[in-house]
């Protein structure tokens, strides 16, 4: 269940107009859906396949579906959603391709945050160490982490020119705050990344 | 820790008393003809049926503005009876009732998952059914015997249209919410998809938008035990011996569909009833075969057999698809109520999988959806036994619908 605090949290808030659509895809304990919908009067709907954390998005109050991504999303309509949101999930799934593709499919827009496996701590950390890099990003020792699929700044950027994805706007969180990316710098400077595509 | 397979049939204890805080406390059961010539019940298979009476009962209170009213809807084998302990059972002659509160006590109560501090609950008996409200044991005005099986099929559609009477009749403008488990589900289901404007959420426990082959075969065996056993004189046993033997054997085949096989391992593995070898004789040997014994002989006690036949019918022909010609989507598109949705995931009778079908259904529809699989061993009988699960899910889900 996801108990820290988030800087993606707070922007992705920010950047849900209000009485839009949201479908939140990992959205654990429903806390920023729940905002969205209280404060903002989105239409939301969570997916979550963790059943201990779809019974707290329950007692949050959101709408919660108990799903797996990486079985793809066959029950969302093409386009159902103005915004889909995968909040640093898209390197814990199986199938990070198809969940992507399934993203961009039901949503009109999408917004994916994911930690950065070039930041030079993180770089830093496995030269000097030798050992898998443990930050606040990925907090994990190499043997009980969910991020089975970790990739980097780089590696995204590909992806996207590939498939012929817009990018809405995209933004670093490094040193403590977030602001635009900036390349090619943020591709050891950023800690974590947050996209909004199109 | 009290298992509950295996609380005491007996005793008092484990249970809310009447006096305890978390109690309903004493109950009275009310009855209302909610059908008569002038306004027969309009029936699925073309009957019009009259007189109809319903057997219900309430708990809390309603609020002044009238928007905290509950309708619990019961499964095969249940009463009005949810919540409490009942006054009347010794003038009702219902002497199982003695020693037992209400068949959801453990969800329905002060602090309790539906809270009577704050919700106004009903619940009422269904049409066909043995507990007060009209059924094939019932007298059939038009002959003065009962009317045995000339009491007309019933479907669960045909319990919602009465339950909407009572809902008329109790004057509620909008209910709160409906909520069930297991046939009591699909009565959910069924309100939410012909009366969305009459309820603002549906709470559906452990079913499915339809029974499956493998639990209609169940229940056609269970009607088969009932009418082959010799008692049963095509339903007219009133004046003479019930067929009990044959109801016994259909609720022992019903109470193993609703078990599962971690709990049938885990309550009784192979154990002996007595001892630890075999007797060498075919009576009752094993622990789950007296369980079973045990839990058929205490239903004929208290069930009528024309009953189960009608309801475990009304249980088959139930189809949430039907509306839409097979395509559950389409029949959901009239949903507006939030809607709750629990699976357990042990449950063979009504499984997840089938559960997660009308999720699925009012997600392509574009509708909020909750739909959750709770961990639990105790397969279909999981809504009745895992509430501390079920609780706080009820009561968050309920208090948010409230908010709206």
């Amino acid at each position: 269940m996801k108990k820290r605090w988030r800087w993606d949290h707070n922007l992705i808030y920010n950047l849900v107009p209000v009485e839009s659509s949201v479908l939140d895809l990992g959205c654990g304990d429903g806390e920023l859906l729940a905002r969205m919908i209280n404060d903002k009067q989105v239409r939301g709907q969570g997916v979550e396949a963790d059943p201990a954390c779809v019974s707290a998005a329950i007692t949050n109050g959101i709408p919660v579906y108990q799903g797996d991504l990486d079985l793809g999303l066959p029950e969302f309509m093409d386009q159902s959603f103005e915004y889909v949101i995968l909040e640093k999930t898209l390197q814990a799934v199986r199938r990070p391709m198809l969940v992507m593709q399934e993203m961009l499919r039901i949503g009109r827009n999408s917004i994916v945050s994911f930690p950065n496996f070039s930041f030079e701590t993180v770089v830093g950390n496995l030269v000097l160490t030798k050992r898998m890099p443990v930050t606040p990003s990925l907090p994990y020792q190499w043997h009980d982490t969910p991020n089975i699929h970790l990739f980097t700044l780089l590696d995204f950027m590909d992806w996207i020119q590939q498939n012929g994805v817009g990018i809405v706007a995209a933004y670093a969180w490094s040193g403590g705050r977030h602001r635009p990316l900036r390349l090619p710098a943020d591709s050891t400077r950023a800690e974590e990344l947050l996209f909004v595509l199109s | 820790m009290t298992d509950p397979l295996h609380v005491s049939l007996e005793k008092r204890e484990g249970f809310d008393l009447p006096d305890s805080p978390r109690s309903v406390g004493w109950t009275t059961p009310k009855r209302v003809l909610l059908a008569d010539e002038r306004s027969p019940l309009p029936l699925d298979c073309g009957v019009e049926l009259f007189p109809v009476t319903v057997e219900y009962e309430t708990y809390g209170s309603l609020s002044g503005a009238g928007d905290n009213a509950v309708f619990i809807l019961h499964a095969l084998s249940g009463d009005a009876h949810a919540a409490g302990w009942d006054a009347c059972w010794k003038q009702d002659d219902r002497p199982w009732r003695e020693r037992r509160p209400g068949w959801w006590d453990e969800m329905i109560g002060p602090g309790k998952a539906f809270d009577t501090n704050c919700l106004f609950v009903v619940c009422a008996n269904l049409l066909g059914s043995c507990y007060g409200s009209t059924g094939p044991g019932e007298l059939n005005p038009a002959t003065g015997q009962p009317y045995a099986l000339d009491f007309p099929v019933i479907t669960v559609e045909d319990w919602v249209r009465l339950q909407v009477r009572l809902q008329d009749y109790l004057g509620l403008d909008r209910l709160l919410a409906v909520a069930g488990g297991s046939l009591g589900g699909q009565q959910a289901l069924a309100w939410a998809m012909n009366y969305p404007d009459r309820i603002r959420s549906a709470i559906i426990l452990a079913a499915a938008p339809r029974l499956s082959a493998q639990g209609l075969a169940f229940n056609a065996v269970g009607r088969q035990a009932i009418m082959n056993d010799p008692c049963f004189q095509g339903g007219r046993y009133y004046d003479s011996a019930p067929p009990e033997r044959g109801l016994e054997l259909a609720r022992m085949l019903g109470h193993i569909t609703y078990l599962s096989y971690q709990s049938m391992e885990g309550k009784f593995g192979r154990r002996y009833q007595n001892g630890f070898q075999p007797c060498f004789q075919l009576n009752s040997e094993f622990a789950v075969e007296s369980y079973l014994e045990y839990q058929g002989q205490a239903f004929v006690r208290r069930f009528d057999a024309n009953s189960y036949l009608y309801l475990t019918r009304a249980m088959d022909y139930y189809d949430a698809a039907a509306p839409g010609e097979g395509n559950l989507a389409l029949a959901c598109s009239s949903i507006r109520a939030a809607m709750l949705l629990v699976a357990y995931a042990s449950d063979w009778l009504y499984p997840p999988r089938e559960t997660r079908q009308i999720a699925r259904a009012l997600l392509a529809n574009q509708r909020p959806v909750t739909y959750v699989e709770l961990p639990s061993e105790y397969g279909h009988d999981a809504f009745l036994l895992e509430t501390a699960k079920t609780t706080p899910l009820v009561r968050s889900f309920l208090e948010k619908a409230r908010s709206k």
